[in-house]
């Protein structure tokens, strides 16, 4: 039986990381919204480690930021430490990572959330999506409610069908206890959507007056402490706890290689696909035989609570051999486990069925978003979320959608190679991904990204003034100091010698000095008598387009070329088969991912230039018949 | 778009031969390895002008060349349009494109300038079919030949370093992406080590590829001389050369067949027409006719003299259109009193050799003497080169990559930069099997590094 319970633009269905961002950007861009979860008290839970960012992930969530998402608020709002990892290593691959407080971080976002106009949150499992004539219509709960949408964006995490292992034990679970989701993937599936499975895992957690810290290796936080979010001020911002490290050893990978036989990795009781990334404590004693040791990260859940998350120790060994490894280790020979580790296996789709709008190919108006994608991370999926969320309500408003450019970010690099190449496990951000990495810096990701933002209605006019004065403060000390000669001096000469880097012989640009990798704007402020007063972000946005300068032409140029391909539109294409000279191979794999522009077939693996070149001969030759 | 570059005459010997460059930088790459006599400026060049000058690579001459300049719109593909027109030899033909691929342009795909044409609306719409099938076969016969070339031992090679150097950026990369991993950190030093000594690898891939060349294929080699002097035989005493095979490859131009002359390592390709065979009006057709031709076309010429007599008009001549080109002077008839004064031929400096093509004495030395001007020595006769000027356009590109990645490291960049300039050297490298840098890395950390929560 069911019975109709309202009427909304958007339905979101699952209210963790991307749940909430797409729900926040839909409602905001001015859609009535409606947010399924099967718990209110799961919204925006971190069932993982309790940390935002790290390397990669810290570059999506200023990104996010930047677009008018939530995460990076959330995070400055609810840190607890914080690192900006990677320094010494070059701003390219600066990012920034905070241990955040858990259940203070699902409260702000719940708040957030309640107070969001537009936006209603609906504790239930969605268990049906109607689809008429390939346009979605409208969901339906498991209590029968029925509820006619415009617009649904699946973000159903590790919820949907979710199954916990522990050691010999299994049973049907969403992650941290909730509920999971077991009705939706036959709905999904009876309307055309490829699911399959993925696993993941999670470590125990452990209470503090277990631990023995003296045992174990400090890590604090930064003195300087950078936020996520461009609109947070840096004042006030003070790291309030310590993360500690220690080491597994050889009585440990004994235990565990004793005990492999009930692994239900092993046993074969797991069929889902574990992200490589992420490997289990047991997976990486037995890929890294060699390895004398493994590092594990003692980290606090938050301010109110005992619980400590143990990071690098993920296992889906039973409970009695998790106590017995643990205590093999320095400083945990006491441990007394709170919540032990488990894998978790969950339905996804194959993310080639989507378009870089994160719409299905086969049902308009259906979304996916997060670890439903294929890809694993908070961060992955905020973006994720936060994408499908506007694109769900540019389609209603009628608008183009919002379509992020590989080169213009994380976010875009992510999803093109979502829906371009796939995944074959969990897919995780990191820098290396990216061919563009100098230019999308976490730095820069305000640059990057706001205007649109703004162009989308995420951003304010006010906003976005004060990023254009940044801009405008940015180019006029960059004019200022290409034109400032400087004269080679015994002091300055003094200076450059002491640094590492040759004296001056004759005059220069201050620019030319600072191009120098040694030399760095603060330093010389000496030899630069009518420097101006300027903030910070402005000087370090300087400095890195002094510094980098050639390389940065050098990628641009890279961009540009790139650009073209990418705004050469592909119509809608029934069978590839028909475009005359493409090889067997490049037909079968065009047919599947059914690519949007001349640029990501460009990027599918299996389609060379040569087919490439037809492609394009092909569309011009169209273009001029009509 | 990039500038692209080709030889778009068939690539064999002909009169003439033409190397277009096509894009935006044509008149740029044009203006670094072309220089007009009278000292025009190429880039000041009006389009639908010629100039006569020298074509060269870094200042080492390469041949007389005319360079037309056509400007965009008004040319075959729409762009900014050079064609270096020189002599048809396949050397000086490869040279030329090579010091354009070295200068800025980047070889062209299969049926490249026509795409760029009909994209550029230069092409009749009927005309659509036919470019997308020379793009579609050239496509599979590029695809065909770099499946051959797995198998080679130049692959095997590059492949070795391409793998070295995958694993130079699978330490950067698991470095930076995971830095609180007990990972060992990547030190400027080693790093620099590791890749001079991957350069060094690359380069002698590449280095040996002219003279790869020349025994592959067999240097393209004319007979002159007039007549009575022995050509005929000493073209029998080199067929006879150590069981030396001799093919006939028919149809490779239309007026010529090509005889290949197996002299121990080295492979002579002796063209041949009518008038060498039957030595009659070779000098007399100098200065216009088909000699002319064949001797601009050839990598090597051989002139015969007559030892037994002194040296006539037409020996003068015939030096005096020769001494420019690779040239062994053989005297021949050593078996007879020696009348022949050389000293016109030192002051041209000819190296000479003496035979006598009858009792088959002097070969060695004959041979010896081609070795020697070709600068071939056992090392190359043995060694590993790559296949074609498209694949040694990707080695030479990650070679200039790999130098820049050096300099940067010794200014002290940080590694991120680096990093990117190699992330540009391997993608060269994986131009020959297809791959792509970025999904390659990401599985090189996987599985290598113990990384993860």
């Amino acid at each position: 039986m069911s019975y109709f319970m309202g009427e909304f633009d958007v339905a979101v269905v699952g209210a963790g990381h991307a749940g909430v961002e797409a729900s926040l950007a839909s409602a905001r861009l001015g859609c009535s919204t409606v947010m399924f979860t099967i718990s209110l008290d799961q919204i925006a839970n971190m069932p993982c480690n309790p940390s935002i960012g790290g390397t990669a992930k810290g570059h999506l969530v200023r990104e996010i930021d930047a677009l008018g998402g939530e995460m990076g608020k959330a995070a400055d709002y609810c840190f607890i430490q914080s690192r900006m990892l990677n320094r010494g290593k070059g701003p390219a691959v600066h990012s920034l990572r905070v241990q955040a407080d858990r259940v203070k971080y699902h409260n702000y976002m719940k708040k957030i959330c309640e107070k969001q106009k537009n936006l209603h949150i609906k504790q239930a499992e969605v268990s049906e999506i109607i689809v008429e004539n390939g346009r979605i219509i409208g969901v339906k709960t498991s209590l029968g409610a029925e509820y006619k949408v415009k617009a649904v964006v699946i973000s159903t995490g590790t919820y949907l069908k979710g199954k916990i292992h522990i050691g010999e034990v299994s049973y049907e679970s969403g992650p941290d206890s909730a509920l999971p989701s077991k009705y939706l993937s036959h709905s999904l599936n009876e309307n055309g959507v490829e699911l399959r499975r993925f696993k993941t895992g999670t470590p125990c957690r452990v209470h503090r007056r277990s631990i023995n810290f003296s045992e174990m290796e400090v890590q604090n936080g930064d003195e300087r402490i950078v936020p996520f979010s461009f609109d947070t001020p840096t004042d006030g911002l003070t790291n309030q706890v310590s993360c500690f490290v220690t080491y597994t050893n050889s009585k440990t990978h004994e235990v565990i290689l004793n005990n492999l036989n009930r692994s239900p990795l092993y046993s074969g009781r797991i069929e889902g696909v574990g992200p490589r990334y992420c490997p289990s404590i047991e997976d990486k004693i037995v890929r890294f035989s060699d390895k004398p040791r493994h590092q594990l990260f003692v980290e606090p859940m938050g301010l109110d609570t005992d619980e400590f998350y143990l990071q690098g120790m993920s296992s889906s060994l039973p409970e009695d051999v998790q106590k017995a490894f643990l205590q093999t280790i320095k400083g945990l020979e006491n441990v007394e486990i709170m919540r032990p580790a488990y894998a978790i296996e969950y339905d996804c789709c194959d993310p080639l069925q989507l378009k870089p709008t994160l719409e299905f190919k086969k049902i308009a108006g259906l979304y996916g978003a997060g670890q439903f994608n294929g890809s694993s991370g908070y961060e992955e999926a905020a973006a994720q979320g936060l994408v499908a969320g506007i694109n769900a309500a540019l389609k209603i408003k009628g608008e183009e959608p919002m379509i992020l450019f590989r080169a213009s970010s994380y976010i875009g690099t992510l999803i093109d190679d979502l829906v371009t190449k796939g995944c074959s496990d969990p897919y995780r951000m990191m820098t290396s991904r990216s061919e563009f990495r100098l230019l999308l810096r976490q730095d820069n990701a305000d640059q990057r990204l706001m205007p649109l933002g703004h162009r989308v209605g995420l951003i304010s006019d006010e906003r976005i003034d004060r990023l254009n004065k940044k801009i405008e403060a940015v180019e006029q000390e960059l004019v200022r100091i290409k034109n400032i000669n400087i004269a080679p001096s015994d002091k300055l000469n003094d200076y450059l010698t002491s640094i590492g880097t040759s004296p001056l012989t004759t005059g220069c640009k201050l620019s030319d000095l600072l191009r120098r990798p040694q030399v760095n704007y603060n330093d010389i402020a000496q030899f630069d008598c009518d420097r101006p007063e300027l903030p910070f972000e402005v000087i370090e946005q300087v400095e890195l387009q002094i510094k980098y300068e050639g390389y940065i032409s050098k990628q641009l140029a890279q961009v540009e070329s790139m650009r073209k391909l990418e705004e050469k539109t592909l119509p809608e294409i029934n069978d590839f088969a028909e475009i005359y000279g493409l090889r067997l191979e490049a037909i079968e794999k065009l047919n599947k991912i059914r690519p949007q522009t001349l640029g990501q077939a460009s990027r599918i693996s299996g389609v060379s230039p040569a087919d490439v070149s037809l492609l394009a001969v092909w569309l011009q030759n169209r273009k001029e018949t009509k | 778009m990039s500038t692209i570059a080709a030889i778009s005459t068939p690539d064999t010997a002909g009169g003439i031969a033409v190397i277009r460059i096509s894009g935006a930088d044509a008149l740029g790459v044009a203006s670094r390895i072309f220089d007009p006599f009278g000292g025009k400026k190429v880039s000041e060049m009006a389009g639908y002008t010629c100039a006569y000058g020298i074509a060269h690579d870094d200042g080492e001459r390469i041949d007389d060349c005319v360079l037309t300049v056509f400007r965009e719109p008004h040319s075959y593909t729409g762009e900014n349009v050079c064609e270096i027109s020189c002599h048809g030899g396949l050397y000086v033909t490869r040279r030329v494109l090579r010091a354009a691929l070295r200068h800025g342009a980047v070889s062209a795909g299969p049926g490249e300038f026509t795409k760029r044409a009909f994209l550029n609306g230069k092409l009749d719409l009927t005309q659509a079919e036919a470019v997308m099938d020379i793009i579609s076969a050239r496509g599979e016969a590029e695809l065909k030949m770099a499946e051959e070339l797995r198998g080679g031992a130049a692959f095997k090679k590059a492949k070795a370093c391409s793998t070295r150097l995958m694993m130079i950026l699978g330490d950067l990369a698991a470095w930076a992406d995971y830095p609180d991993e007990d990972i060992p950190s990547v030190e400027p030093e080693n790093l620099s080590a590791q890749l001079v000594s991957i350069r060094a690898e690359l380069d002698s891939l590449i280095r040996n590829y002219d003279s790869g060349r020349i025994i592959r294929d067999g240097i393209p080699t004319v007979i002159v001389g007039r007549p009575n002097v022995g050509k005929s035989t000493l073209f029998n005493c080199l067929s006879g050369y150590e069981r030396s095979i001799v093919t006939d490859i028919a149809g490779t131009t239309r007026d010529v067949v090509e005889e290949t002359v197996r002299l121990g390592n080295i492979v002579l390709r002796l063209s041949d027409t009518a008038g060498i065979h039957e030595t009659t009006d070779v000098i007399e057709g100098i200065g216009v006719g088909i000699a002319v031709k064949m001797i601009d076309q050839a990598q090597l010429v051989i002139a015969v003299f007559d030892g037994g007599c002194p040296l006539t008009e037409d020996d003068f001549n015939l030096i005096n259109k020769i001494n420019n080109k690779k040239c062994i002077a053989v005297i021949n008839k050593t078996d007879v009193p020696q009348l022949i004064n050389t000293d016109f031929l030192h002051d041209n400096k000819l190296q000479i050799v003496y035979i006598s093509a009858k009792e088959q004495r002097g070969i060695d030395e004959f041979k010896a003497a081609i070795e020697s001007i070709f600068h071939l020595t056992s090392e190359d006769l043995s060694a590993v080169t790559v296949a074609n000027e498209r694949q040694k356009g990707c080695i030479d590109s990650c070679i200039s990559c790999i130098d820049e990645a050096l300099v940067a490291l010794k200014c002290g960049e940080m590694l991120d930069a680096v990093n990117v300039i190699l992330d540009e050297a391997e993608q060269h490298l994986l131009e020959l099997t297809g791959e792509r840098v970025t999904n390659a890395v990401v599985d090189e950390v996987f599985s290598r590094f113990c990384v993860g929560k």
